[in-house]
């Protein structure tokens, strides 16, 4: 998986979680709490929607690291590589 | 004894509670089931017909409203999680309420859902009070409604700000009659929580009232992969090593669940543990509530504003020097109480409800009505019905004026009574026990409270109650390993 498709599956979980927030023009770099309207009600759905969605797990020790969307990326593709490649695998 | 099912999590009622929390825990994977006693939904909030007419119970108005873009509300909250679109619940404005004290409501305070309005119809009745109102107004903005927040008068904070009892008794007046389960005060953080819903949010309703709201909940709930089984109460709650082993359906089935949700109330939930170790109980503190009320509906032929209602949505009025929220000493208290037109939301242009309906609620005393035989039962709601409807015309915007006289073509009337029989809350309580329990965790380690007695307010509130303890005591917790 390419980074910005790991951006865009985050993406597709946000629209779904704030349907009311424009995502057409986030900043990669930048924190999604500065750009979006985001609670932490709001962030333990990402990491429960990725569990569901994805089968990806995210601890608690790890969730500075979804700030934002470059480092959703950093820290999420090899999450999904692993889980790719052990769905090849069996 | 059957064995039954086995549940990751079992809720008790299918309120907007029940069902907001059963939605959370269904839409994450989680195997649930909700059991309700009655064969409807909605449990406070619900509904009910007679001959074809469908009559609303528990909502006047859904608060907590804010028009689209507003966001970090309830309101807001609420969709986000249920993964609702507001545009589904079809929310339409209220036109104008009051709070109308004097014995013909003289002193007045108008509210809309613009905040301003109230404000300066403050400085304009109690020009030296304005000040003070507006630092209590920030300190509300600034009270988040915390399961950790220490419980505070309400009564005594809004004395610090405002120091015309006159105007604290209309300023309390519409929290007390909308949430408050103690008697003349309640907890700064309710009030807080209701004045951010009522006064700088709004309120609104569905052209169908309650209906819609329920409809969209269980749709979305059996969506989700929610099981539930109407018509089927809870017997008993088995306490084996502190916790919640098995539920005892009314029909002797056995269901064990991991989770145990109880939107039913404090004392109501600890009415039904067998079993040894937990004596501490479903609600630490929790007392049966004694606040109820009465409210009877009066359907016409014609507009309520054709009958002097002007363009009111809701009237909270007193005809007393100071008003006393209080259980009476009669059946009923006719002095104060809260009326609504459900007529006077703004359904747009084109859309007016089939029929005129007044509803009024005033305070009632439980055992007074609870133990009369059926007969005085009966004549008696008729009796207090002229009464209560008479009261509440005293408070029509354009009283004085020449009464319009047209009898409804339709009525009803619900009891301390009725409301112990529809709701099972002991003394027909509507808003529960006095004491909340906030963090909703119970003597027994996998039983926890949702609903009214975990302390959230109204449409909104209870289904932020649900969302709020169901993220609390499942999902959050294992979302964190």
């Amino acid at each position: 998986m390419t980074k910005d498709e790991c951006k865009n599956a985050v993406i597709a979980i946000i629209a779904d979680i704030a349907p009311d927030e424009d995502l057409s023009n986030l900043k990669p770099d930048v924190r999604l709490r500065d750009q979006l309207q985001l609670d932490s009600m709001d962030f333990l759905d990402i990491v429960m929607e990725l569990r569901k969605r994805h089968g990806i797990e995210v601890p608690e020790a790890d969730y500075p690291k979804l700030a934002s969307l470059d480092s959703c990326a950093d820290y999420l593709t090899p999450k999904f590589d692993a889980i790719h490649a052990a769905r090849r695998a069996s | 004894m059957n064995t039954g099912a086995h549940y990751d999590v079992v809720i008790i009622g299918a309120g907007l509670s029940g069902l907001s929390a059963g939605i959370r825990l269904a839409h994450f994977g989680r195997r649930v089931c909700i059991f309700e006693r009655h064969n409807a939904a909605g449990g406070l909030n619900s509904f009910y017909s007679i001959a074809g007419r469908k009559f609303d119970v528990g909502l006047h108005a859904v608060t907590n409203f804010v028009r689209p873009g507003v966001k970090g509300t309830p309101l807001g909250r609420v969709l986000r999680q249920l993964r609702l679109d507001r545009d589904e619940l079809g929310l339409c404005e209220q036109r104008q309420s009051r709070v109308a004290f004097g014995a013909r409501g003289e002193l007045a305070l108008r509210f809309t859902n613009d905040f301003g309005v109230l404000e300066s119809e403050v400085a304009r009745a109690f020009p030296g009070q304005a000040g003070g109102f507006q630092r209590l107004a920030g300190r509300v903005r600034a009270t988040s409604f915390s399961p950790d927040s220490p419980a505070l008068s309400a009564r005594a904070v809004v004395g610090e700000y405002v120091s015309d009892p006159v105007l604290a008794d209309m300023l309390l007046c519409v929290p007390l009659f909308y949430g408050s389960a103690q008697e003349n005060d309640m907890d700064f953080g309710q009030f807080a929580m209701l004045f951010q819903a009522v006064f700088l949010e709004g309120l609104a309703r569905p052209f169908e009232g309650i209906r819609p709201i329920l409809r969209l909940l269980v749709d979305k709930y059996r969506k989700a992969g929610g099981e539930r089984r109407m018509s089927c109460g809870i017997r008993s709650i088995v306490a084996r090593n502190g916790r919640a082993a098995a539920l005892i359906l009314e029909t002797g089935e056995e269901v064990e669940a991991d989770h145990v949700f109880s939107s039913i109330g404090a004392v109501e939930t600890d009415a039904l543990l067998v079993g040894g170790g937990h004596e501490a109980g479903a609600g630490p503190g929790a007392v049966p509530g004694r606040v109820t009320f009465v409210e009877t509906m009066a359907i016409f032929d014609r507009e309520p504003s054709q009958l002097g209602w002007g363009n009111d949505t809701t009237v909270f009025f007193n005809d007393s020097e100071r008003l006393a929220y209080a259980v009476p000493e009669g059946q009923v208290d006719l002095r104060s109480g809260v009326i609504c037109i459900p007529n006077n939301f703004d359904f747009g242009p084109d859309r007016r409800l089939a029929e005129g309906v007044v509803r009024v609620t005033c305070l009632a005393n439980y055992d007074r009505w609870a133990g009369l035989p059926e007969e005085s039962y009966v004549a008696d709601k008729k009796n207090w019905f002229e009464k209560i409807q008479a009261s509440a015309r005293r408070f029509q915007a354009g009283a004085g004026g020449p009464e319009v006289s047209v009898g409804p073509v339709a009525s009803d009337m619900f009891t301390p009574r009725t409301v112990e029989r529809f709701t099972g809350h002991r003394n027909g309580a509507i808003y529960g026990s006095p004491t909340k329990n906030l963090q909703g965790a119970t003597a027994l380690s996998n039983l926890y409270l949702c609903g009214t007695d975990q302390g959230l307010l109204g449409i909104i509130g209870s289904m932020l109650s649900g969302i709020t303890m169901a993220n609390r005591h499942v999902l959050a917790r294992e979302a964190q390993g």
